[in-house]
This record gives C-alpha cells, structure tokens and sequence, in this order.
C-alpha cells in the first residue's frame, strides 16, 4: 500500500476514505506530516449528462440538469432556463424573477451551512457540525413545503417558476431565516473567537490573490483572496438588478477567509431573501415559451453558491439542443487544489481540500480507468469496439445478440 | 481468604465491575456528547450491542502482519488496564491491593496502552495505522511529564506513593486539597489528551488517516481493543478522582455512590472538552502541553514542597 523511498510516504487519500463526501483519489506523499506532492484524480463520477441533453427535448433536459448537482440544482436550472428564454426571446415576469432570487438565497444558505458542517467535520469539530445540519434541516423543510423536493427543488421552467409564493410560505421562511440570523450569528462568534478553530484554519490551504487570479478560481475561493467578483454584481440577472448585494471579501486568502466569506455571504444572503419578500411585485409567475427554440448559440453566467456557474447552449431550431455544455464552480478550482496542499501537512489535506467545496460528479467529463501505467484516449469507435471485443473474450458476442 | 481475593480482582471491584461500568460510560460519554450537539444518541445498550456484534464477526489479519502480535496486542492492552484497576480505591479508601509506590505502578501500566496501539499499528503494515501509530508516541511525548508530575504533585503534601494512602490523607484533611486545584485543572486537560479524545484525537483523526492504528482491525480483536479504550476511561478517571477528589464518608455504600458521582462529573467535563473544541494538529498538542501544562505542573510540584515542609 505505501512506497517507502528515502523517508518519503505516498499515501492514498480516496477514493474510498472517510473525508470524501464523493470519490476522487488524492496520492498525498508525504516527508513526516509534510506534504511534498499531490497528485488529483479525478474520473469516478462521469453520468454523461452533457451527451444525454443532446438526445432530449428541452424540456427533458430542463430535469437533467437540475440534476447536474445536489446542492447547487437551482443555479443549474437557472442558468439554463436564462439560457433558452435567451434564446427564444421571453421576456419573464418580474415576480417570477424574485422567486427564483428567493430560492437562489435559500439554496445558497443551505449549500453553506453544509460546507461549515463538513468542514467543521474535517477538522474534528463535530459539535459545529450537527449543529448547523440541524439549521440546514430547517431550510430544506421549507424548500420541500414551497417545491415538493428536499433538493432538486423543480422550481424553474422556461419563462418562468412553477409555483407562486404565497402569505403562508413569505412569513414561513422570514420566520426561519430570522432564528437562522441568530444561529449564524453565533457561528461567526465562534469562527472569530474559538482558538482551536482558528489554528485549524489559519494559514492553511494559502491561494493569494495572484495564485487566485492565475489558477482562475471562482467564488468564496477567490472572494477570501480579496478578488471582488461576484456575477450577482458584476453581471446582475433576473432580480438582481433590482436587488441590492452587498459583496463579501476578505484578505486572508486562505481556509480561514474562506470560512468567514461564507459565513458573511449567509448573513447577506438572508438580507436578499427578506427584501427580495417585501418588494416582490404582484402579477404572473411565467410566459409562454414555444416548443422550438430559435436557433443560436447563449453563455449564461449565474452565482451558484460554490461559485460561477457557466451554461452553454447552442439551438438548431429543433425541439432538442445541439449542444449543451456546464461548467460548474468545482472545474475552475481544481487547478488550485493541488497549489494549496504542498507544503501543508497532512492534518490539513482533508480541510483544504473540502475548503473549495468540491463537487467531483458536477465536474466529472470523462472516466479514467486505471489498468495500468499505460495511459491512451480513445474515442468513441474505439471505444466502442474495445467494449465488443471485451465482451468477445467473454464469450458474448455483441452482434449476435437480438434486441 | 484465596476465594475471597479471586473474587476481589475479578468480579468486584475487580475486572467484570470495571467492565460494565466501562460499558455505561461509553453510554453515556455518547449520550451526553449527543445532547450537547442536539442529537437523540444511542440507547442504553448500545455500547454491549456494539461489542456482541464485533465479537461475532469473522477475524481477519492483514496478509503483511505478524499475527501473533496481532492477536496478543488487544489482550495486552486490557490485562493492563485489568491490573492497574486493582489499585484504585471504589468503595472505601483503600483498595483490592495497596504498597507504597503503586502510583508508579498504576502509571506505568498507563503507559504500555499507548505502547500497545503503537505496536499494534506498527505491525498492520498499513499507511494510515503506520501514521497513527508515530503520532501515538508523539503524542506519548506531549503529555507523559505534565501527567505525571499533575498526578505526583499531590502525593507530595500527603507523603506517600500509595494511592490509597493518599486517598486517605486527604480525606482526612480536606482542606489541603484546595492546593492542589491548578494541577487538578492542568490534571484533567493531561488526561484527556491521555486518552486521545478531541481536541487530542490527532493519533486517530477518522477524516486524516481514517481511524489510526485500528484500521486494519476487526471483529473480535477491534471488540477487545475498543473495550480495553473504554476500560481505560474508566481507569484513567477512577485514578484522577482518587487523587483530586479523595472525599470519603466513611459508610461503604455512601461512598461508593460517591465514587459513581466523583467519576461522573469527571467524565462531563471531558465530554465537554470533546464537544466544544475542534482536533489539534499533533505539533500544537506538543507545544500546548510543553508550554502550558508543564510548567503548571512543575510550579505546583515546587510549591508542593515548600508547603510540606510548612505542614
């Protein structure tokens, strides 16, 4: 299991290991409990999502990729549905608009409190994280009274949201939001305050701003390295042209920042959902979309909560896209992982790597199997006859097969 | 007198005593630790579900490890833990087996627990356990001075070696306890760092090296393994409470009940020490120790002296 070189270690982290929420392998070598190398693998969770779009209507697709993420689902429904409304010219009610803000903010807050649990986890505090597990259970309760899902909520359609926002559900989730804003409060308290946390966070896992920039990292990664990007602000859609956002920056550039950004990103997150309640207009939830959509190519850009959410869609006027690409968060801030990790110790693996909340199956595009040292890429033909001729050696042959 | 003594080291207080009540420990160690983070916890027989199941589990040995090593280390561990528990008073202030300098004993049977998980790392042959088990000794290092001079500093003022003996001096001057309160305190954070629980859970830290030494255990050896950790709690915190808390009515069954409520609330502010503090890195476990505990310690060992040769 290990190679002991000259007082070198290479131990694996994953892809089955108690810190990893999803697989990936980590090859951490290591002098003592110094780190010297990292090496990333990736290519456990490929689901051909992408490639399915392509072969389903647009309206299938719209639940494809709701399911691109468990926990960031609405910012890919979103970037989507802005993405055909682009295409299709429709213009979406303002009140729908602000639902989709609502649930954004929601999404956003439960999506971090998860990440202040599992991070918490990782260093040993187990309390902080049942703790705001507990809270993100309440968010999810009212996720699923409001959509009919805990995640994947089905909120989104083309031209607008399914389900309006009623009295009873606007006073349910100021109710929550507002015992939520004591909770966070407390958290923050004890981020600032908790020596033990504090020498977990501080100083490990360093992307400075230059790094930041050259690695392209997005979201509370470049936020806690003092890059004020934000697409809510940048490049305001839907509601967020008319809702005020407040960006969170912080200079520590490192899991420490990281940890306070999202914090304060909660506290702004709940200030959005209250306004975003009492200013929302009355009128219709959604416009009439056609079936086919115009041919043409759109970028969207939307704020998930991990970070910048990129959509690709490119139409042939059919009633199924010709190409669909996603981008999720996760994909531009691999590049830093490994940067964080060398020089780190081995106690601080685990936290750097879930500091830029990483989502393996959102970013997975190919699989990787490994067989040996010899490394090919092979095509789809190749590929396909690879799986012909190992079913051949099985003694099934393929072609004889009625289907 | 033979029977009378079997009876003693084995069943009470003896081995099967300090067994059960290692087992409602566990219970309530997880209880409490759930309560404290708003969860319902196990049921009351949770911890003898665990062990039953673990020891009707097959046995399997890693294919690089020495297995009569692998098999004795988990016995080896609970046999210590066995024999110190006779020199620790329960009942009354004198316990099964008492001489003067049995505080080194119990200590140095303390001492083969940590050894016995090293080994028992070191002979898995695997990453993880090779790891837990060089933080083992590294953490060994952090806290064997400030817990030894926290639990002799006492033994000082009463002038004996004999816990027992100390047990009694200061159940007979209560008051002379108070000087002992800063290693009392110094005492508890040495103790638990001892017994590797957070924030001292380096040597296992289930999200690093997944669960240290113990990865490559199971079944019934896990089962002994865990059981000698429990039987160690108990151990550890009967010995802390004999020391710092020798207070003693004089009817057996008052204070046996007392000894139920001294360990206790020992073992509340451990739990409370593993819910509200996130897991040193094992270089902040050295320095913490080395830095703050040490010279706590020593100071007390100093006054300790000086106030004998006042008494």
């Amino acid at each position: 299991m290990s190679n002991i070189d000259k007082n070198k270690v290479t131990i694996p982290i994953g892809p089955q290991h108690p810190s990893l929420d999803e697989p990936a392998a980590f090859s951490i070598t290591l002098e003592g409990e110094k780190v010297v190398n990292a090496v990333i693998g990736v290519g456990y969770n490929h689901r051909g999502l992408e490639k399915a779009c392509e072969s389903r209507t647009y309206i299938q697709d719209l639940y494809i990729v709701e399911r691109v993420c468990g926990i960031c689902s609405h910012a890919h429904s979103t970037a989507f549905c802005i993405s055909i409304e682009e295409l299709a010219g429709i213009k979406v009610p303002m009140r729908a608009e602000y639902i989709r803000v609502i649930v954004a903010e929601l999404e956003r807050l439960h999506s971090h409190l998860l990440w202040l649990g599992t991070a918490c986890h990782e260093i040993g505090y187990d309390t902080m994280f049942m703790y705001t597990w507990r809270d993100r259970e309440k968010i999810l309760d009212l996720l699923a009274s409001y959509g009919g899902n805990r995640i994947n909520y089905g909120v989104n359609k083309f031209g607008g949201v399914k389900r309006d926002f009623d009295e009873t559900t606007s006073s349910d989730v100021i109710k929550t939001i507002n015992k939520l804003d004591d909770n966070i409060k407390h958290y923050l308290e004890i981020a600032l305050t908790e020596t033990t946390l504090i020498s977990r966070l501080m100083g490990i896992g360093v992307l400075s701003r230059k790094d930041a920039l050259k690695f392209g990292a997005v979201g509370p990664v470049a936020k806690a390295a003092g890059i004020d990007y934000d697409i809510r602000v940048a490049e305001p859609y839907g509601a967020y042209k008319e809702i005020p956002v407040k960006l969170i920056t912080d200079n520590h550039a490192d899991v420490y920042g990281r940890t306070v950004v999202r914090i304060f990103e909660m506290q702004e997150s709940i200030k959005i959902i209250k306004y975003a309640i009492k200013n929302m207009p009355a009128g219709e939830i959604s416009a009439r979309v056609p079936r086919r959509i115009p041919a043409g190519e759109v970028l969207t850009r939307v704020e998930a909560p991990r970070g910048e959410n990129i959509h690709f869609v490119r139409s042939n006027g059919t009633d199924k896209p010709d190409r669909v690409r996603v981008k999720a968060p996760t994909e531009s801030n691999w590049h830093g992982v490994q940067h964080m990790l060398k020089g780190g110790k081995l106690a601080d693996v685990p936290i750097t790597i879930a500091a830029i909340d990483p989502c393996y199956s959102c970013t997975d595009r190919a699989i990787v199997v490994n067989t040996g040292n010899d490394t090919k890429i092979m095509d789809w033909k190749q590929l396909r006859q690879y799986s012909i001729d190992w079913y051949k050696k099985e003694g099934i042959d393929i072609a004889a097969l009625k289907l | 007198m033979i029977l009378k003594m079997l009876i003693k080291v084995f069943i009470f207080p003896g081995f099967l005593f300090m067994s059960i009540y290692s087992f409602l420990m566990e219970y309530l160690d997880r209880k409490i630790y759930a309560r404290m983070q708003s969860r319902t916890g196990p049921p009351w027989y949770q911890p003898i579900a665990d062990f039953f199941k673990l020891i009707g589990k097959s046995e399997i040995i890693p294919k690089d490890a020495n297995p009569t090593m692998f098999r004795l280390l988990p016995l080896i561990a609970l046999a210590s833990v066995a024999a110190a528990f006779a020199y620790i008073p329960i009942y009354s202030a004198t316990a099964t087996f008492s001489f003067d300098g049995d505080i080194v004993v119990v200590l140095y049977f303390l001492t083969i627990i940590p050894l016995t998980s090293f080994l028992a790392g070191w002979y898995s042959r695997n990453a993880y356990a090779t790891i837990g088990a060089t933080r083992i000794l590294t953490q060994m290092f952090a806290y064997e001075v400030p817990l030894f001079m926290c639990m002799l500093a006492p033994a000082l003022i009463a002038d004996t070696w004999s816990i027992s003996q100390i047990s009694a001096y200061y159940a007979v001057h209560p008051l002379h306890a108070l000087i002992n309160i800063p290693v009392c305190l110094t005492g508890i954070i040495a103790i638990q760092c001892k017994l590797e629980r957070a924030p001292f859970d380096t040597p296992e830290a289930e999200t690093e090296i997944v669960s240290g030494v113990l990865v490559e255990y199971g079944g019934n050896l896990l089962a002994i393994f865990k059981m000698a950790t429990n039987c160690e709690l108990v151990l550890v915190i009967s010995f802390f409470s004999a020391i710092f808390l020798p207070f003693f009515t004089g009817i057996a069954w008052v204070d046996f009940i007392l000894y139920f409520v001294k360990t206790l609330l020992v073992l509340f502010i451990l739990v409370l020490m593993r819910a509200t503090m996130a897991r040193l890195e094992i270089n902040n476990t050295i320095r913490f120790c080395w830095r703050y505990l040490s010279p706590i310690a020593f100071a007390q060992l100093i006054i300790n002296i000086l106030v004998r040769s006042v008494l």
